[in-house]
């Protein structure tokens, strides 16, 4: 039996429809089945005023106008939608990105593959392995928290984060990986560095790569091949979307 | 043919914002925008704007600019005051709260905003392009205003259009924010403090400190305390402007326009959207206290505000500024000659 949706305010512009308090992919899965009855019900126009929503691990904000909005009468429709809709029945799409795993890009492998008793290849192989489902986009744009990561690769935040994470570092903590889209402070395990950026403010369409809900499945590529993609994506020859899987393909083994 | 100004001293802590970034809360993107909306409309109602023009935001030093093409009507809102430098050599005051035209070759040095904020609205607004939807400037992701930065030396600020040329300027009371209390509404996790922590919240001091910036400003007063050291996070969930989160050390953060869309400590409250625009007025070691009240309320209060704003914009008069018109030439000359076969 599930728990029923809670409905806290945000303040006067906003609330959030809250399933649980834990990170689970069931919880996420009603939290975008709850947006997707909002997208529904905001195209028939039952719902309006709404101007930003925000997906999260186990709770959608839903942030709408103040002036334009009875906030109450938003708060009943939203809780009711919450009560009537299911887990989202399809997942979201489906991303192939590459990886490169040479040392000098992944800066805290070899630790963790020692710290685990693996070799190296064995930590690619399993993390190459793993289908990883972005739970929200948040800490800054276009980071994308991604659940998955098999329990025998988790390790904890470094003792002491880095002043300078390099943009585009794959990471994981715990039993998330994340990618930088720029250069910042942090603290989690490096363990590769894919050409793909995860932000990109010229594309109007989708500045942030990932949404929540998609599905990501990283797959190692070469130096070579590494730097080829990173100076086609570049140059504008190759887009960000050619990494999408179509949806009813089952992933390469 | 639109405006040009030249940005000849940039200042400190001063950027173009409009009403902000609405639709790209979920990619990770801020709302960002005038962290005092109502005191920007009253800039641009000062020159005949739209309501969301984008205006520069001041919040230090203030600017000095230089018009490169012009006339340009500019006008300033807020506790701050300029000097138009003519290209004559002359020089006069302007004051907040009234319009002023500058031609070509002539310049506007404005003065510092301490612990405030204040904006200048310009003909027509900041004609920067929008990005994703916004002017508004957001410096962590490097969008909006010029190139994602704070005003610079030598940034050039197109302007959407040129003042038309009118003796006349307008002119207006200081818009007050009212006082008293800031008013909240309690949670979403106000359940994650204990009953002790409540109490002190709504009818202890807190201080602002120096550390506060466009994503948030820290506050400094009696700790409030979780109900477990377990209750001092939370599996982050959504956030907004006004939020207030109270980290393991019980001391509360107010997030601001800048804010990151989802954050992972609990919020005791809310401030509420009427009250939101008077966090931009907050010095260090000024001293705030916290009422909480429910959604009616906030939602009469917001009314009452657009109230007093409309109010105030039906109090603003047209001038004719001392010095604006060359009087001898006005009264010697033969101006008026052309209106005499009105009167018939």
């Amino acid at each position: 039996m599930s728990q029923a949706p809670s409905l806290l305010p945000l303040g006067d512009s906003a609330w959030t429809v809250e399933f649980g308090e834990t990170i689970d992919p069931a919880l996420h899965a009603r939290v975008i089945g709850l947006n997707a009855a909002i997208d529904a019900a905001c195209a028939t126009g039952e719902l309006a005023g709404i101007v930003d929503r925000v997906p999260t691990f186990r709770s959608l904000t839903v942030h709408y106008d103040p002036f334009a909005t009875d906030g109450e009468a938003l708060g009943r429709q939203l809780l009711s939608l919450a009560e009537g809709a299911g887990s989202a029945s399809s997942a979201g799409r489906h991303w192939r990105l590459p990886v490169c795993f040479d040392a000098d890009l992944a800066p805290d492998l070899e630790r963790l593959a020692t710290a685990k008793g693996m070799a190296p290849e064995a930590v690619i192989d399993l993390l190459t392995a793993t289908t990883f489902r972005v739970y929200m986009i948040g800490f800054m744009p276009g980071f994308p928290y991604m659940g998955g990561l098999p329990p025998e690769l988790a390790m904890p935040r470094l003792a002491s984060p880095r002043k300078a994470v390099p943009a585009r570092s794959l990471a994981v903590t715990g039993e998330m990986c994340a990618v930088y889209p720029w250069e910042s402070p942090g603290g989690w395990n490096l363990l590769g560095r894919t050409p793909v950026s995860l932000f990109d403010a010229a594309d109007e369409a989708s500045p942030a790569l990932l949404e929540s809900g998609d599905q990501v499945r990283w797959q190692a590529v070469s130096r070579a091949e590494h730097e080829h993609l990173e100076h086609g994506l570049a140059s504008g020859s190759l887009s960000r979307r050619s990494f999408l899987v179509a949806p009813e393909a089952t992933w390469p083994v | 043919m639109a405006g040009l100004i030249e940005v000849i001293d940039g200042g400190l802590g001063n950027a173009i914002q409009d009403t902000g970034r609405f639709g790209h809360r979920h990619q990770g993107l801020a709302v960002s925008g005038y962290l005092d909306r109502p005191l920007a409309d009253c800039a641009n109602a000062l020159i005949g704007n739209a309501p969301d023009a984008a205006c520069l935001e001041l919040r230090g030093l203030g600017p000095s600019l230089a018009i490169r093409r012009g006339p340009l009507r500019l006008a300033l809102a807020g506790t701050v005051a300029a000097t138009i430098l003519r290209a004559n050599g002359s020089s006069q005051p302007l004051p907040a709260w009234q319009s002023a035209t500058l031609d070509e070759h002539d310049s506007l040095k404005i003065g510092a905003v301490a612990g405030s904020t204040a904006y200048l609205a310009i003909s027509g607004g900041c004609a920067v392009p929008r990005q994703l939807g916004s002017r508004s400037t957001y410096q962590r992701a490097g969008i909006g205003g010029i190139a994602g930065h704070a005003l610079q030396t030598g940034d050039r600020i197109p302007c959407a259009r040129l003042a038309r040329r009118d003796f006349r300027e307008t002119r207006g009371e200081a818009f007050v924010h009212a006082d008293g209390p800031i008013r909240v509404m309690l949670g979403p996790q106000a359940g994650h403090f204990t009953a002790e922590a409540i109490t002190a919240f709504l009818h202890e001091f807190y201080a602002a400190t120096p550390e506060q910036d466009r994503m948030g400003m820290r506050l400094a007063g009696p700790t409030l305390a979780h109900l477990s050291p377990a209750a001092a996070d939370i599996v982050s969930d959504g956030v907004t402007p006004g939020a207030i989160q109270v980290p393991a050390n019980g001391q509360p953060i107010i997030l601001l326009a800048d804010c990151q869309t989802v954050g992972g400590y609990p919020k005791i409250a809310t401030v509420i959207s009427a009250d939101l625009p008077r966090l931009a007025h907050c010095p260090p070691g000024s001293s705030i206290t916290f009422q909480a009240v429910d959604l009616a309320t906030a939602r009469q209060a917001l009314a009452d505000l657009r109230q007093r704003w409309t109010d105030w914009a039906r109090g603003l008069q047209t001038f004719l500024p001392p010095g604006s018109l060359d009087e001898a030439a006005l009264f010697g000359g033969n101006l008026i000659s052309g209106m005499v076969r009105a009167d018939y």
